[in-house]
């Protein structure tokens, strides 16, 4: 029953997952039980680490011109801007990603779904934010895949992120989903954020403005890091 | 605003996070190595392990390997204040929808560790919990995510 794996929305949580959501069962002997330590106040002004060019590659922004040939699937452009809950945009924020191809396949070794790899993609990238706190993409469209979580249950089209802000405390690891997916009011990971107006935090929308004419659609998406006590932002 | 909720880094992360080797914080330090490990004692192959010296601000990570190992070469940072020198250690893995934040301290600072005012605010065995061990000319700190021996995680 997917009533057993999706739990009714619940807006106290905020933009807060609930770490332990039942229906997500890899949580079961992973999640911590016992209640946090608080940390230092100090810890909420400690600068984490600063990534320079070097660590970004010519061609690590298009996951479509890593290979010999362009890979199979729905050509599409993601970008947006990193900010802080203040609006103030993450300068110089490392953005990494990884997704599946388009046959919802993923690159590793463990991934058992008898879809096809694409020799054309790896699908991975990074890239650093400008000044003004902007990334930007070029992919294809990952698909949906199934996964043992409980019967019949495959995860909604989805590229993930992970993004170093100026804080340690702004470190984010997260997924992005496509607007209008069927597949959301079945999957216990996109509801484990239980605040709807949170979670709608997680959908890039469709981007008219920065589509590639005749070659690429587009997505936009955001991505909020929680404020900083630094004065000059994040 | 409201900020970008978490998810989890889930079971595939290598192709995007570990494309190439970033678990040394400096070259010739201290080997550092640990399992991860789940609320059965099984080791966790899938985990993510990042570490953060917030002093001489030096970073790596490390994913598990398929005995649940990670694995870094780190260099004791410097002291600073009443704080004993001390690692930030980020825990990613399949089944954690947020990251999770626990330190580790150094087993031949036993004065400073005494004196540290997170490590001394805690029960004596969770304390003990929070030190490296020495192992075999470097360090070794186990994560429990659950269970008896479960690791202290702190609020981030």
């Amino acid at each position: 029953m997917i009533s057993d794996v999706v739990l009714r929305d619940d807006p106290t949580f905020g933009p807060e997952v609930q770490i332990d959501y039942p229906g997500y069962r890899s949580t079961r002997l992973r999640v911590p039980t016992r209640p946090l330590v608080p940390s230092p106040e100090e810890l909420h002004s400690l600068e984490g680490p600063v990534f320079g060019d070097e660590l970004v590659e010519p061609g690590d922004g298009d996951l479509t011109a890593q290979h010999a040939g362009e890979p199979l699937g729905e050509r599409i452009v993601v970008g947006g801007r990193v900010l802080d809950e203040n609006g103030r945009p993450a300068p110089g924020a490392l953005v990494e990603v990884w997704q599946a191809n388009a046959a919802g396949r993923y690159r590793h070794e463990v991934d058992r779904h008898p879809a096809p790899l694409d020799p054309n993609f790896s699908g991975a990238g990074r890239v650093l934010t400008d000044d003004e706190g902007n990334y930007r993409f070029v992919t294809i469209k990952p698909g949906a895949y199934p996964w043992g979580n409980h019967e019949n249950a495959w995860r909604p089209a989805h590229i993930h992120f992970s993004v170093f802000g100026r804080a340690f405390t702004q470190r984010l690891v997260t997924q992005m989903y496509f607007p209008g997916d069927p597949l959301f009011a079945y999957d216990p990971i996109f509801n484990s954020v239980r605040d709807p107006k949170a979670r709608a935090l997680l959908v890039a929308s469709f981007d008219l403005a920065t589509t590639e004419p005749d070659r690429a659609l587009a997505y936009r998406w955001d991505i909020i890091l929680r404020a900083t006590p630094f004065e000059d932002g994040p | 605003m409201i900020r970008t909720p978490s998810q989890t880094v889930g079971p595939f992360y290598a192709i995007g996070l570990c494309r190439r080797a970033e678990n040394e914080l400096v070259h010739g330090g201290i080997p550092l190595t640990g399992s991860l490990l789940d609320g059965e004692g099984e080791p966790v192959t899938d985990g993510l392990i990042e570490v953060w010296d917030p002093v001489d601000r030096r970073w790596g990570r490390s994913g598990t390997d398929s005995d649940g190992v990670f694995s870094f070469v780190v260099a004791k940072p410097r002291a600073r204040g009443a704080d004993a020198p001390h690692l930030l250690v980020f825990v990613f893995a399949r089944g954690l929808l947020r990251h999770q934040l626990t330190r580790i301290y150094f087993p031949d600072e036993r004065e400073a560790n005494t004196a540290d005012p997170v490590l001394s605010s805690l029960e004596e065995l969770d304390r003990t919990r929070l030190v490296a061990e020495h192992d075999d000319g470097g360090l070794r700190f186990d994560i429990h995510l659950q269970g008896e021996l479960e690791t202290i995680f702190f609020s981030t």
